[in-house]
Parts: C-alpha cells; sequence; structure tokens
C-alpha cells in the first residue's frame, strides 16, 4: 500500500472551505494545470474498488484541474474503467461491486453513502463506449431526456439547440429533429450522446471510450469535439488509444492492475515517465 | 494521509444504499410485492386446494384411495384407481408417440431439413400449440374418433391382435384415442423445447465431429444428441406434465367409464376428465372433496414433474455457457 | 468405398425419417384447420354473432352471449392479472437475481405448468365456495391465476431484453432508478409486453376447463359478474358432447369464430414482437 501512495504522484490537497469551492466554478483560462493556485475541480482521495473479493483499485489519488482533460490509459483490466465509473458511483450498478474512498467536487465529498448518487451524477456526466441513444425517442427528446425526466423546468428547446451546437450536431440534424434517433449514424449517434450528457449541465464529463466503436473520420470529430467542450467543461476520458489521450488530454494517468502508477502533464507521461512501467507501456514493450 | 473531517462516516460504509431516495425505495417495494404475489398465488393454490379438498378426508384411508376400483359418489365410494390408470395409461401413449415424432421434428428444423422449409414447419409448431384444447377434442370427436373405429384399430387388432392391447371390441372411444390426442397436443411443447435445448449444444461439438468426416447423421447422433440428452428428458418431463392435466380433448373422446381395462381400445376415464364431468354436479361436499383431492394427486404430480424438467433444461443451457466461457 | 455409401445411405434415411415426422405432425393440423373451417363456415352468418342459443331443431340460433361472455371473463381477468403479472416480470427482470428473485422465478415456471382443472377447483374454492353460487368473477378469478405465472415469465423475458447501456445512459444523466424504469426500460420493452399480454389473453380465451365449474353456463345475456355466465369454449363442448346433428354443425362454427379470434391475437402478437427493439443498440 505504502509504495502505490508514494507512487501516486499528486499529493491531497488540504479540504476546500466552501468559499474557495464556489470560487473555483468561475470561468478562468488554465494554462499550466499544475499551478498551485488553481483549485482542483476533482478530488479523488485514497480510492479503492473491489468487485467481490477482486481488489480492482487500489488507493487511487488523483487531482483534476477545471476545464482539463484528464486522460486514463493502460492495458485492459487495469482499472481504469473502474476509476471511471466510480467518479460517478456508476460501480454500483454492477453486483457486488463496491467502493471506498472520498471523492470531492468543489471540495464537497460525494462519495458517502448519505449522497444520493442521482445528485452526483447530475453534476457528473458520462458518456459510454458504444452510442446509447434511447430508441424510442426521437433527436429532440433524446436531447432533452434528462431534462424531462428530471422535470427541470425551462426552455428546453434553446438548450437542445445550445448542446447539440456544443457537440457539433446541430447542422446536422436541425431539419429532422423529431426522426428517432435511430436513425443516425454510429458518428452522430455518439454525438448525440454527448449532447444528451450536456444538456443536464454537468461540471464533469466522463467519457469511457468514447470512440472506440467508431470509424476514424468520426473520431476524429469526437477529439475535435473534445477540445472544444474543455472551454466549458471538466473532462476525464479513458482510452485504450494512446495517440488519441496524447491529441486529447492535458493530463495523463496511467494505470495498472489496480493502481495508478503514475499520473503527470501529458508531454511528461509520452516523452519522460518517471516510471519504469510507464515507459514499457507508452513504448509499446506491453499492453 | 491528511485526515479529513467530513469523511470518516463515508470511508467506514462500504456497500452504498441501493435505493437511496424515496421514489427508488417505493418502485422497489412496489415491484417486490407484487412479484411476492407471485408466492402469494401458489400458496393459494395449495390452501385452497386443501380446504376445498378437506371434506372428503375424514375417514379417509390414502392408501384404499388410491387402490380402490370403486367410484360410487352416491354411496360415497370414492376410489381413484381407475382415474389414476387411466391418466398414466393415456400419458404413456402419449409420450411413445409424440417423443419420437417431436425429436424428429426439432431435428429437421434444427440440423438436418432444408432451411427453406424450416420457418413454416416452426410456425406450425406454433399454430399447432396455440389452438384451444377444446377444438381438439371437437376434431378428436368428430375425426380421430371415426377413424380409430373405422381404420387404425382394425388394422391394428388384424397384425398385432395378439397383444391384449389390442383387443377387445373397437369402440374408437378409449385410451387410444386419448393417448393420441395427447400427443398431438403435447407434441409443440416438446419439439420447440428440444429445438431450444439443441441450439444450445455447443457448434464446436457439432464442427468437430463433422470435420472428422463424419455425415450430418453421425454427428448428431455421436455428438448433439449425447449432448442434448438431459435437455430432452427435461422437454418430455414437460410434455409430461402436460399430458397429465390435460383435460377438455381428453374428456371428450376417452368414453368416461371408470373402469380398468388392458385394451387400448376400451373406454377409460382420466383425473382431469372426472373433475370435468363431475365437478359441477357434485352430489356434496364429500364429492366435491374427493373430486378436488384427486385434483390435489394431479397438482403434486405435476408440481414434481415440472421441477424436474426445469432443473434438468437449465443443467443443460448452465453447462453450455460454462463450455462458452 | 461400400463403408461410405452406407454410411450415405443411413444418413439419407434418417434425414428421410425426420421428414416424415414432420409430415405427421402436420397432417393433423392440416386436418383440423380444414375441417374447423369447411364445416364452420356454412353455419357462419352476422345472426351468428348476434344471437342467443336456439333450442335444438330452431334454425337461426347463435352464440353472441358467449362470445360476449368470453371476452366479460377475459376482460375480468386481465384487469387482474396483468397488473400483478406484468409487475412480477419487472421485479424479476430488475431484482431476479437474489435468493428471493430465484425462488419467485421458480415458482412462477412451476405454477404456469399447473393443469387448469385444478386452477378451476382453487377459483371455485375461492369465490363460489362463499358466495353459493357459480359466477363470471369466479371464471375471471380462475383465468386469472391462469395468466398471472406465464406472463410474468414472458414479461421478465422482454424486459430483459432492453439492452443495459439503456438504464445506464438514463442513470447517467442524473434519472433515479425508479423514473429509469418506468420512462426508459418499459417504453422501450412496451412492444413486448404488449405481445405477452396478447398471448396470455389468447390463451385465456381458449380455456375451457376452469370455466366449468367456475362460471358454468348461461343462455342468456349476462354481464353481472356475480352470475353464471356462458363462454364460447363451454358452449363448444356442451354442443360438440350433445347428441344433435344440429349443435355439432353449431359446434364447428364456434370453434372456427375461437380459432379466428385466438389467432387473431396470436398474429398481433407476432407482429408486434418482430417490430420490437428493431435496430436498438446492442
Amino acid at each position: 500500500m505504502n509504495v502505490h501512495q508514494e507512487i501516486a504522484a499528486v499529493k491531497s490537497p488540504p479540504p476546500l472551505s466552501p468559499e474557495v469551492a464556489s470560487e473555483s466554478r468561475r470561468p478562468r483560462p488554465a494554462p499550466g494545470q499544475e499551478a498551485p493556485a488553481i483549485q482542483p475541480k476533482l478530488t479523488v482521495e485514497h480510492l479503492n474498488a473491489w468487485y467481490g473479493q477482486n481488489h480492482a483499485l487500489h488507493d487511487v489519488n488523483l487531482v483534476v484541474p477545471p476545464r482539463s482533460v484528464t486522460a486514463a490509459i493502460g492495458p485492459s483490466g487495469c482499472g481504469k474503467s473502474t476509476f471511471l465509473r466510480c467518479l460517478n458511483r456508476m460501480h454500483e450498478l454492477i453486483p457486488g461491486a463496491r467502493a471506498e474512498g472520498t471523492l470531492r467536487i468543489d471540495g464537497k465529498d460525494l462519495l458517502g453513502r448519505d449522497v444520493d448518487p442521482v445528485t452526483l451524477r447530475r453534476r457528473v456526466g458520462m458518456v459510454f463506449q458504444r452510442p446509447n441513444p434511447f430508441p424510442t425517442m426521437s433527436i429532440r427528446d433524446n436531447v432533452a431526456a434528462g431534462l424531462k425526466l428530471n422535470r427541470v423546468p425551462g426552455d428546453h428547446a434553446e438548450i437542445v439547440e445550445r448542446t447539440l451546437r456544443q457537440a457539433a450536431l446541430w447542422d446536422e440534424v436541425k431539419d429532422r429533429l423529431g426522426a428517432s434517433a435511430l436513425s443516425l449514424s454510429g458518428g452522430q449517434q455518439q454525438r448525440l450522446c454527448i449532447a444528451r450528457a450536456l444538456a443536464v449541465q454537468p461540471e464533469v464529463l466522463l467519457m469511457d471510450e468514447p470512440a472506440s466503436a467508431l470509424d476514424p473520420i468520426a473520431t476524429a470529430k469526437i477529439e475535435d469535439l473534445i477540445h472544444e467542450l474543455k472551454e466549458r467543461y471538466t473532462i476525464v476520458i479513458v482510452t485504450h488509444n494512446m495517440q488519441q489521450a496524447g491529441r486529447v488530454s492535458d493530463q495523463t494517468a496511467f494505470f495498472y492492475m489496480g493502481d495508478l502508477v503514475e499520473v503527470g502533464p501529458t508531454e511528461k507521461i509520452f516523452t519522460n515517465p518517471s516510471e519504469k512501467r510507464t515507459e514499457d507501456y507508452v513504448t509499446g514493450k506491453f499492453g | 494521509m491528511p485526515p479529513t473531517s467530513d469523511t470518516g462516516a463515508a470511508r467506514a460504509t462500504p456497500a452504498p444504499a441501493r435505493f437511496a431516495n424515496l421514489g427508488d425505495r417505493a418502485w422497489g417495494w412496489g415491484i417486490s410485492i407484487l412479484g411476492g404475489t407471485i408466492l402469494v398465488v401458489a400458496g393459494l393454490v395449495l390452501l385452497e386446494l386443501g380446504r376445498v379438498a378437506r371434506p372428503a378426508w375424514e375417514g379417509m384411508n390414502v392408501l384404499r384411495f388410491l387402490t380402490s376400483t370403486d367410484w360410487d359418489p352416491v354411496q360415497e365410494k370414492f376410489g381413484a384407481l381407475p382415474f389414476v390408470y387411466g391418466t398414466l395409461v393415456t400419458s404413456a401413449v402419449a409420450i411413445l408417440v409424440a417423443l419420437p415424432v417431436s425429436v424428429g421434428l426439432a431435428l429437421f428444423l434444427s440440423e438436418m431439413g432444408p432451411r427453406r422449409l424450416r420457418p413454416p414447419v416452426a410456425y406450425a409448431i406454433e399454430v399447432l400449440a396455440a389452438i384451444p384444447s377444446v377444438i381438439y377434442g371437437l376434431w378428436g370427436l368428430f375425426v380421430l374418433v371415426p377413424w380409430l373405429r373405422g381404420t387404425l384399430e382394425p388394422f391394428l387388432q388384424g397384425t398385432l391382435g395378439f397383444l391384449p392391447i389390442f383387443r377387445g371390441p373397437m369402440i374408437g372411444h378409449g385410451y387410444l384415442a386419448g393417448g393420441l390426442i395427447l400427443a398431438l397436443m403435447i407434441l409443440p411443447t416438446i419439439a420447440s423445447v428440444t429445438i431450444e435445448v439443441l441450439k444450445t449444444v455447443p457448434a464446436a461439438l457439432r464442427e468437430g465431429a463433422l470435420a472428422l468426416g463424419a455425415t450430418r447423421w453421425e454427428a448428431i447422433r455421436m455428438a448433439v444428441l449425447p449432448y442434448a440428452r438431459p435437455g430432452i428428458l427435461g422437454a418430455t418431463l414437460l410434455g409430461l406434465g402436460r399430458a397429465l392435466g390435460e383435460t377438455m380433448a381428453v374428456t371428450m373422446v376417452i368414453g368416461n367409464s371408470p373402469a380398468i381395462s388392458a385394451s387400448l381400445f376400451a373406454p377409460g376415464y382420466t383425473l382431469p376428465a372426472v373433475i370435468a364431468n363431475e365437478f359441477a354436479e357434485a352430489t356434496g361436499d364429500v364429492h366435491i372433496g374427493a373430486l378436488a383431492s384427486l385434483g390435489l394427486v394431479l397438482f403434486g404430480i405435476t408440481l414434481l414433474l415440472n421441477a424436474a424438467a426445469r432443473i434438468l433444461i437449465s443443467a443443460v443451457s448452465r453447462g453450455t455457457r460454462g463450455a462458452r466461457a | 468405398m461400400n463403408a461410405l455409401r452406407w454410411r450415405r445411405f443411413v444418413n439419407v434415411f434418417w434425414t428421410v425419417v425426420s421428414g416424415s415426422a414432420v409430415l405427421l405432425a402436420l397432417l393433423p393440423l392440416v386436418s383440423l384447420l380444414w375441417l374447423v373451417t369447411s364445416r364452420g363456415l356454412p353455419g357462419l352468418s352476422a345472426s351468428f354473432f348476434v344471437n342467443l342459443p336456439t333450442p335444438v331443431g330452431e334454425p337461426g340460433g347463435g352464440v353472441g352471449n358467449a362470445i360476449v361472455g368470453t371476452f366479460f371473463m377475459v376482460g375480468l381477468a386481465s384487469l387482474m392479472a396483468l397488473p400483478v403479472g406484468v409487475g412480477a416480470g419487472v421485479f424479476l427482470a430488475e431484482k431476479g437475481e437474489g435468493v428471493a428473485g430465484k425462488a419467485i422465478r421458480f415458482t412462477a415456471e412451476v405454477l404456469s405448468g399447473v393443469p387448469s382443472i385444478v386452477v378451476g377447483i382453487v377459483a371455485y374454492g375461492l369465490i363460489v365456495a362463499h358466495m353459493k353460487r357459480f359466477s363470471a368473477l369466479a371464471g375471471g378469478v380462475a383465468l386469472a391465476l391462469i395468466m398471472i405465472p406465464s406472463l410474468a415469465r414472458s414479461t421478465e423475458d422482454f424486459i430483459r431484453l432492453v439492452p443495459s447501456a439503456l438504464r445506464e445512459a438514463s442513470l447517467a444523466l442524473g434519472v433515479p432508478g425508479w423514473k429509469t424504469s418506468l420512462r426508459v426500460i418499459m417504453p422501450t420493452a412496451l412492444g413486448g409486453i404488449v405481445t405477452a399480454v396478447l398471448l396470455a389473453v389468447a390463451r385465456a380465451a381458449g380455456e375451457t376447463a376452469p370455466l366449468l365449474f367456475t362460471a358454468l353456463n348461461n343462455q342468456y345475456w349476462n354481464l353481472d359478474p356475480t352470475q353464471p355466465t356462458a363462454s364460447l369454449t363451454v358452449q363448444i363442448y356442451n354442443y360438440a358432447i350433445s347428441p344433435y346433428e344440429d349443435w355439432h354443425e353449431k359446434a364447428w362454427t364456434a370453434a372456427l369464430v375461437l380459432l379466428l379470434l385466438v389467432g387473431l391475437l396470436n398474429l398481433t402478437a407476432r407482429f408486434l414482437s418482430r417490430n420490437r427493439l428493431q435496430g436498438a443498440p446492442r
């Protein structure tokens, strides 16, 4: 355990006071994410996860600055997806899965049992590996689904347009908002799912290999989109594609066999990692 | 590891609450109650059956009830043997006829037949399963019984007449008619479950045999059938369960005579048939009780058969899942 | 070479045998469908659907009251069985992995194999024995008891066809679990659930045995749940076992009506289940 704690590159900062937390919500350009002046958006401390008896994540500590992209990489089964699912408590859907530790957004713990996962998930949205639009709903209703089902008041039509624009899908679908979501191509469906996640106005967006089921052109569109979304949202993305991690992320975390081996600026991880295992992985010696 | 004030409670609770908010809790309770209703229904079935049957139990000797052949409601003499016998004989005939036909049908549909013919045949089996029992009875009464009397029974007596089961007067109504109509009715059950079971046979087994140069039939005999055998047995038990409890069609063709005969041509009676015929016009609580006791016997047998069948079938499909993983 | 030829012959032989099994099974089916149609059709007329039964020899009788009775009792049964059966199916699909879920699934499967005549006795004990009268309600209860277990299992199967990705997508939007089930999962499974319901209704409409001593029969119109009620199936049975040629013909015509009704329900169910989840993501 101690070894892992030392390996974790980012030390947990002390808990934030509420005033500081609210301050960190204000828009602010984010050059040099590691600068201590910026309050972290997401703080993970001593996160452990189990599937039944299987200890899947070992004491993960990680800080995510606001308006940045953090990529989680590592070979299959390394715990990167488990890590992502814990961030909005989707792991609770898997029978026998549990997680311990602290997860703070703007300094407030959200992993506690007394916290309804629903409140966490409204702040932390998620995009999945395969596009999963609701098949019974139109394009418009898919985007507005979170608003409708949560009975969020307001002008849904306006939000639908805005988020579809943010997801770079508006021009392609504006003439057929009433059509079935299944009439879209795979890449369009995935951008629809991103728009759907954005419509509930989350602060953090989790993406679980969002382009792995798409062709290269659709993948490029998603990556461009991630660049734009970074201006407004804090993004954590899991990918098995190292080039993709290099292209889209500011910070990269390397997971191996349930450990967070190393985390640091993406450039450093790919060019000059401090850990031997990281180097072996990014240079393609295993995985 | 700086101690933080607000996280101690969170860390001490490993299992997160599944239903954290009120709506989820209400929904969880709601569907649990509806699910539990299934158990209530099962309890009601047992309880009510026992309650209706009870008046007949006073001074009743279970062994005598099941082994006596004397059924005379007016004298309050209740011997169930003719009905048990008729049920067993008709069901045995049904299985003997339906099993080979169903397995042949299932093999044709899933292994041997031309692909083009499979959908219409599968559809025909569905139709066979959907036809109400009383219509089978109608057809049995006006088509099957005259054909048995005029064609099949004389033929069987002429060729196999040395067997006691094919002797005696040929009247059409009887065990044979009941058994054959049951065979027709349980055929879709056995065939469709067998098809499902054959689907779970790992392709590797079949392909392995074919790759060794086996003909299609040899692959079926050596690889497919041995693997599917417990599932086919389960399918047969399901069919048997249906045959034992089937009422209308049998009632209309078996002749309704509380006697025991060795000949399949002779009229007989079954457990469901006597309940159907006498219940509405029963002479009193004891008579009703005796009929309900017959129902209880039937319930017990079908319960055991169904439980055994489900266990066998799920054992086959579980085996497949293990082999695929 | 000779051995190979023999093996090929054996292969062809068994293929022919299995093909004959198909013919053997289809022959009675064709005969049955043909006879119900050819003997039922001559008696079919508008008055057959709207008239009351007439005594032997009197022309122009119908089975109007029996058709209404069947609809009435199947309707009563559906009112009782649909919420419970579908709800139990939702339970099995969502929380069916625990000990309770497994026990309930097993119970439902075993219950669906209980002979319908036995269910008739149960309904007799529950209703007729207390009301001291045969009634449509008792018939409805009997049919409901038959519908519930199979409805629960088929509903479960159809809900399980909905990809878990949709549940995840909804939950990730911060939608509570119950709303996800009700507003996302159930609408997606709706076609399947309607199919399950139609099949259960079709089966109930074709049941005879449990009605014999619960709803009994009635020569007249009846929409009072506390009164004995005619049904198409019991009417067919009574006509068929009567000694009168005239009534036999009516039995065939009534059988044709019943077959059309059940067939229509099954066809609709097939059509709906073919369209279910078409193109949904895996």
